[in-house]
């Protein structure tokens, strides 16, 4: 296939190693997809997630009611979709826990229907 | 005055004083932890974001995740220790009596005093301030660390300002440039003075990039406006030397500045003992982990700065099983240290951990750790000693914000008793090497 048959539609920079590949995401005139640039083959996985699917680990806080601390650290226990985010941090805004709570206790089943829980961080006890 | 007596006083419950701790204990010796938060974990806490572990568990945890852990081995343990309790004061011993001598205060007891045959400085490092970049205008409300404000935000729960600049590219900014973004602020400008971004790759493109948040490098904040809450930041491009370019002023309006320019050891106890400090601001130690000073040795960001909270546990492990030995075989005797060899830094390298080496301890594993000053690419780690270069390792990249750890056998590479020093550099690989790549 010739280049001038090719377009570069994204480039994504690997965050696998600190080499930092910068993997080009090209379409040609039919509409195959391939990528180039990579140096290994978790820097090409990892660029076709990028493409195709984006995740992300969502890290954020949620309020405590009679905790030691008024605030939670709080994750997604698998990753969620990036455009998912959003939606995912107004949903945990909004909601309150009461205290004590453990590490790894489940606090929202199934955000979003994501197949991903929200779950504490760490144990926090009732205030004093 | 209440008197407390151990075996090993530890001095911070953080990541890394919490590994040694449990070091300690695990053979059975008597330990106790100062701490002068109200819990135990430090620093890891208010890091709630994920990338904690990968080396120490093999999985991907959170700051609180990871403490966690240790904070559960301490209460299975059950080793003592005291919160809200800060030590002010740390005395060496001496022949007469070994051991050392803490003061310390808390509400409860007041001034106390704790004896201990081994010390473990653990008290990591603090943010660098505003005043240490001397950058004119008034002191308007509305100036943070980037530490602060993520205790702030993510243990107080409280925002410190709606539009934000970050000065400085470290991890800490960048990820609080997310997690400002994500609480709903907005951050108008992460500014970096050096050409290249001071932290991590992957946090450059999940937390600025994913969110478009601009990353301008060569650039600095010239001037701070506003009176009484900051109104704005004038930013000027800076040349080689980091002087302002005239005529490359913008003003970008913000309500807060967060300052994310870097981390010191905090060392004024270490000091105070009259130990030793080296060119890093950490104590000068030996190969035990020992300080200048007989028997107090330390460990994690108190010795250097980190960038991964892991290679803190693994260096405060192996404080705490340096302590278990001195205690077990050195201490109360007169042994004087046989010799040792200096450490050097040589080109492109910052510093050197451990700065001695004894020369009683040339047949074992030794864990050098090191930055470099500034990035490179296809590079040779090499160790010179008097004769010439003894060792020689390659690298494809190197980044100061990498810490770089090599394990080596001394006597294996070639050194003897003779050494005085060696010195370790970062060069670029001779033309000849890079064909055979």
């Amino acid at each position: 296939m010739s280049e001038s048959s090719q377009s570069v539609v994204r480039v994504i920079r690997c965050i696998v190693c600190p080499t930092g590949c910068e993997i080009q995401v090209k379409k040609n005139e039919s509409g195959e997809t391939s990528f180039e640039g990579y140096a290994c083959k978790r820097g090409l996985e990892y660029a076709q997630q990028e493409f195709y699917e984006p995740k992300r680990i969502l890290t954020t806080t949620m309020r405590v009611q009679n905790g030691f601390l008024p605030l939670i650290p709080v994750r997604t226990d698998v990753a969620i979709l990036k455009d998912k985010l959003g939606d995912a941090l107004k949903e945990i805004a909004v909601k309150q826990i009461t205290a004590p709570i453990k590490a790894g206790d489940i606090l929202i089943e199934n955000i979003l229907d994501s197949g991903a829980n929200i779950i504490a961080s760490r144990d926090l006890s009732e205030i004093q | 005055m209440i008197k407390y007596e151990t075996d090993v006083a530890v001095i911070g419950a953080g990541a890394a004083g919490l590994a040694a701790a449990i070091e300690i204990k695990k053979v059975g010796l008597g330990v106790l932890i100062l701490e002068r938060d109200r819990e135990l974990g430090g620093i890891t806490l208010q890091c709630i974001h994920n990338g904690f572990g990968l080396r120490e568990f093999n999985e991907e945890l959170t700051g609180p995740e990871y403490a966690q852990r240790f904070i559960n081995e301490i209460n299975e343990l059950e080793i003592p220790y005291k919160l809200n309790t800060m030590v002010i004061e740390t005395k060496p011993g001496t022949s007469e009596k070994p051991y050392k001598t803490l003061f310390a205060v808390n509400k409860q007891e007041g001034v106390i005093k704790i004896e201990a045959k081994a010390v473990i400085l653990a008290m990591g490092c603090r943010e660098r301030p505003r005043g240490a970049i001397n950058i004119p205008g008034f002191r308007p409300s509305g100036i943070y660390t980037a530490g602060q404000a993520q205790r702030f935000v993510n243990m107080e729960g409280w925002l410190p300002g709606k539009t934000y600049v970050i000065l400085g590219s470290g991890d800490i900014g960048m990820i609080m440039a997310r997690r400002l973004t994500w609480e709903g602020c907005k951050v108008k400008a992460v500014v970096e003075i050096l050409p290249y971004v001071s932290g991590l790759l992957r946090n450059q493109v999940q937390c600025l990039e994913d969110y478009d948040i601009p990353l301008i490098t060569n650039y600095t904040v010239t001037k701070i406006h506003g009176k009484d809450r900051i109104k704005g930041v004038t930013i000027s491009k800076v040349d080689r030397n980091f002087d302002r370019v005239i005529g490359t002023d913008k003003f970008i309006e913000c309500d807060t500045l967060l300052l994310s320019v870097g981390l010191i050891p905090e060392n004024e106890l270490t000091f105070n003992a009259g130990a030793k400090l080296s060119s890093n601001n950490g104590p000068v130690v030996d190969n035990n982990s020992e300080t200048t000073i007989d028997g107090i040795f330390a460990c994690g960001n108190v010795l250097q700065v980190h960038d991964l909270v892991d290679l803190v546990t693994a260096e405060a492990k192996r404080a705490g099983k340096y302590a278990v030995d001195y205690i077990n075989n050195r201490y109360g005797k007169d042994t004087k240290r046989i010799g040792q060899i200096k450490c050097v830094a040589g080109e492109n390298v910052n510093y050197v951990k451990p700065d001695l080496i004894n020369k009683s301890d040339l047949s074992k594993e030794i864990v050098f750790t090191f930055r470099v000053r500034y990035p490179d690419r296809r590079i040779l780690i090499q160790f010179k000693d008097e004769n010439g270069v003894i060792y020689k390792k390659k690298k494809i990249y190197v980044i100061p914000s990498e810490m770089i750890e090599l394990n080596l056998n001394l006597e294996e590479i070639g050194i003897n008793h003779e050494c005085k020093r060696i010195e370790i550099e970062v060069i670029p690989r001779p033309e000849v090497l890079i064909e055979e790549d």
